[in-house]
């Protein structure tokens, strides 16, 4: 049996959708499947055009939610299409979003759900793979159950791919009122931030603990800006509260990809490998000569950040 | 103010990981209270501290052999636990698990529901979600900041660009991200009185739960050793550390040539 009809959860993002969305699209067409993106807001129109472009022939959607958080509804919604239309899955975004949805639909449809996928292939039905211990071992899944199978899927596990300059054929679904009162958004607030998207940047220069306080933070924002980088951080310094969390690289931060990845004072917990693994070339700074951190990587100093960065900062400084 | 908390024993991190023959995680060695349900514990007692009544009580499951976890939660100061303790859970998913919390919570319906955003173990981060929907609750999730604010609870949700602030009616389940807080350490005083505070430890069935509930609805079919790249050139910084990363973003074309 193999993979015929398969649904995208695709998260609207502005007028668009997510990365990670158009990146599910493009897997699920490469895998033979007929797709099926699903999604709400207000500009379905326009999302019709980018989910089609990536794959996808037709567009459930929800349209305007409100101010709520949308996954009660999203679930309350999809659970009984899913059930009466059967695809063989539902790929969902590993978003905080995508993650909600997963576990009502899991609760709703009471069938298990599979996570930090960043693999699937079909082997008469679909397998999943999942990285543990930092990455340095796949585990691969199957569901035992019939029925849609739930996969929350990491961001860049599979490359986005524009196939055709077709419009998904859009299906406007009237959306079903959630078991649960809602979550309400009062407002929102949006940190300012310059320089290109941690997750799209080409140069990502990342800090941890080894930076021994948030002020030396600013070596890595100097080093990143003089790169045409984005400045990262490990979990460590997050908890801390020294960087905001949208810095965070890692297992439960964002997933980045970019072709220099430069990792100053992080020793290499497998939480932050996940997130940064699969960037082109990888350097790092670390005081202790085995730091995990210097196993993936292609070029190492070990050395103190303090005394690196800033002379590594002068040279660049001095070339330009 | 009843808040109820989600808290798991896991295997020390700091520990070597394995998987044992059915691909489970190793479980065998010392388990520690996960560090990421800390900081739910310090939200909730601060929340019960500031309403000026109620308690804080600990929902879990897992094995009973050795509660040295829960007992350092309780020494924080909440005041009493559950723990689910079968065989038959062995290797149980994210649903069953979600099934079998949901149905200790409701022994003891609080007001407010505390989890982590996910373990720190099985990353699957899919469970309070579940327990919510279980329960018809309202989920407030990767929150940062928790306040009650008359029969709501008023969260500040982690965003891609910032956070949201998001408010709901009690009862309500809500996750907090690490670091929140700074999670109290236990004193003396409260480690001796954690020795004496009730654990509940309730097999499945004591819960309502039919074993038919509990199977195992996907299977692991393998395990596979990632592919490992070599490891790359290492220097001891003699003061050239900065220059030979010069060089080598040159190499990488990073840079362009030497400057002049």
């Amino acid at each position: 049996m193999s993979v015929t009809n398969l649904w995208v959860l695709a998260e609207p993002v502005g007028d668009s959708v997510s990365s990670t969305s158009k990146e599910l699209i493009s897997q699920a067409r490469r895998l033979g499947a007929t797709v099926t993106a699903v999604t709400w807001g207000s500009h379905g129109q326009d999302v019709a055009s980018v989910v089609g472009s990536f794959g996808a022939e037709r567009l459930l959607d929800l349209g305007d939610l409100g101010a709520v958080l949308p996954a009660a509804v999203v679930a309350a919604t999809l659970a009984p299409l899913l059930s009466s239309e059967g695809p063989e899955a539902l790929l969902i975004p590993a978003s905080n979003d995508g993650r909600d949805v997963a576990g009502r639909l899991s609760a709703l449809l009471d069938t298990p759900v599979l996570t930090n996928v960043t693999g699937l292939r079909d082997n008469a039905g679909l397998e999943s793979e999942h990285p543990i211990f930092g990455g340095t071992q796949t585990v691969v899944a199957r569901l035992r159950a019939s029925g849609p199978g739930l996969f929350v899927v990491r961001a860049k596990s599979f490359v986005a791919e524009v196939t055709s300059g077709a419009v998904a054929q859009r299906i406007t679904v009237a959306t079903t009122a959630p078991s649960s009162r809602a979550a309400t958004i009062r407002n929102s607030h949006v940190e300012e931030r310059t320089g290109p998207a941690l997750e799209d940047a080409s140069v990502v220069v990342s800090g941890g603990r080894g930076l021994g306080d948030a002020a030396s933070y600013e070596l890595v924002k100097e080093l990143a800006q003089l790169l045409q980088g984005a400045p990262g951080a490990s979990r460590a310094i997050v908890d801390a509260g020294w960087v905001p969390y949208s810095h965070q690289v890692g297992q439960t931060g964002k997933t980045v990809k970019p072709d220099l990845y430069i990792a100053c004072g992080i020793s290499g917990a497998t939480q932050h490998m996940v997130g940064m693994k699969g960037a082109s070339h990888i350097v790092a700074i670390n005081k202790d000569p085995d730091a995990p951190i210097f196993s993936i990587s292609d070029f190492g100093i070990v050395g103190d950040v303090h005394t690196v960065l800033p002379a590594l900062i002068a040279a660049l400084k001095a070339r330009s | 103010m009843n808040v109820v908390v989600c808290v798991k024993q896991i295997p020390d991190p700091a520990a070597v990981q394995s998987l044992d023959a059915q691909h489970r995680l190793n479980r065998t060695g010392k388990s520690i209270l996960d560090e990421a349900d800390t900081y739910g514990v310090e939200v909730a007692l601060r929340l019960v501290e500031a309403a000026g009544d109620g308690e804080v009580s600990l929902v879990s499951m897992g094995e009973a052999s050795d509660l040295t976890g829960i007992r350092s939660a309780l020494a924080m100061g909440a005041l009493r636990a559950t723990v689910v303790a079968d065989p038959a859970l062995k290797g149980a998913d994210a649903l069953t698990t979600a099934k079998v919390l949901a149905a200790a919570i409701s022994r003891q319906m609080p007001d407010l529901i505390l989890a982590a955003t996910e373990s720190s173990d099985g990353y699957t981060g899919t469970l309070p979600v579940q327990i919510a929907q279980l329960l018809d609750l309202p989920a407030l999730t990767f929150a940062t900041s928790v306040v009650v604010e008359g029969d709501s609870v008023v969260v500040h949700r982690q965003t891609e660009a910032g956070y949201d602030e998001v408010v709901a009616q009690l009862p309500a389940l809500v996750t907090v991200t690490a670091g929140v807080v700074e999670p109290r350490y236990a004193t003396f005083k409260g480690i001796m009185a954690a020795k004496s505070r009730p654990i509940d430890v309730v097999s499945a069935a004591d819960l309502g739960l039919p074993a038919s509930a509990l199977d195992p609805r996907q299977d692991i079919v393998a395990v596979e050793t990632a592919a490992t790249k070599d490891a790359g050139e290492k220097y001891v910084d003699d003061g050239e550390g900065a220059a030979r990363i010069v060089s080598y973003l040159e190499q990488i074309k990073i840079l362009s040539g030497s400057a002049s």
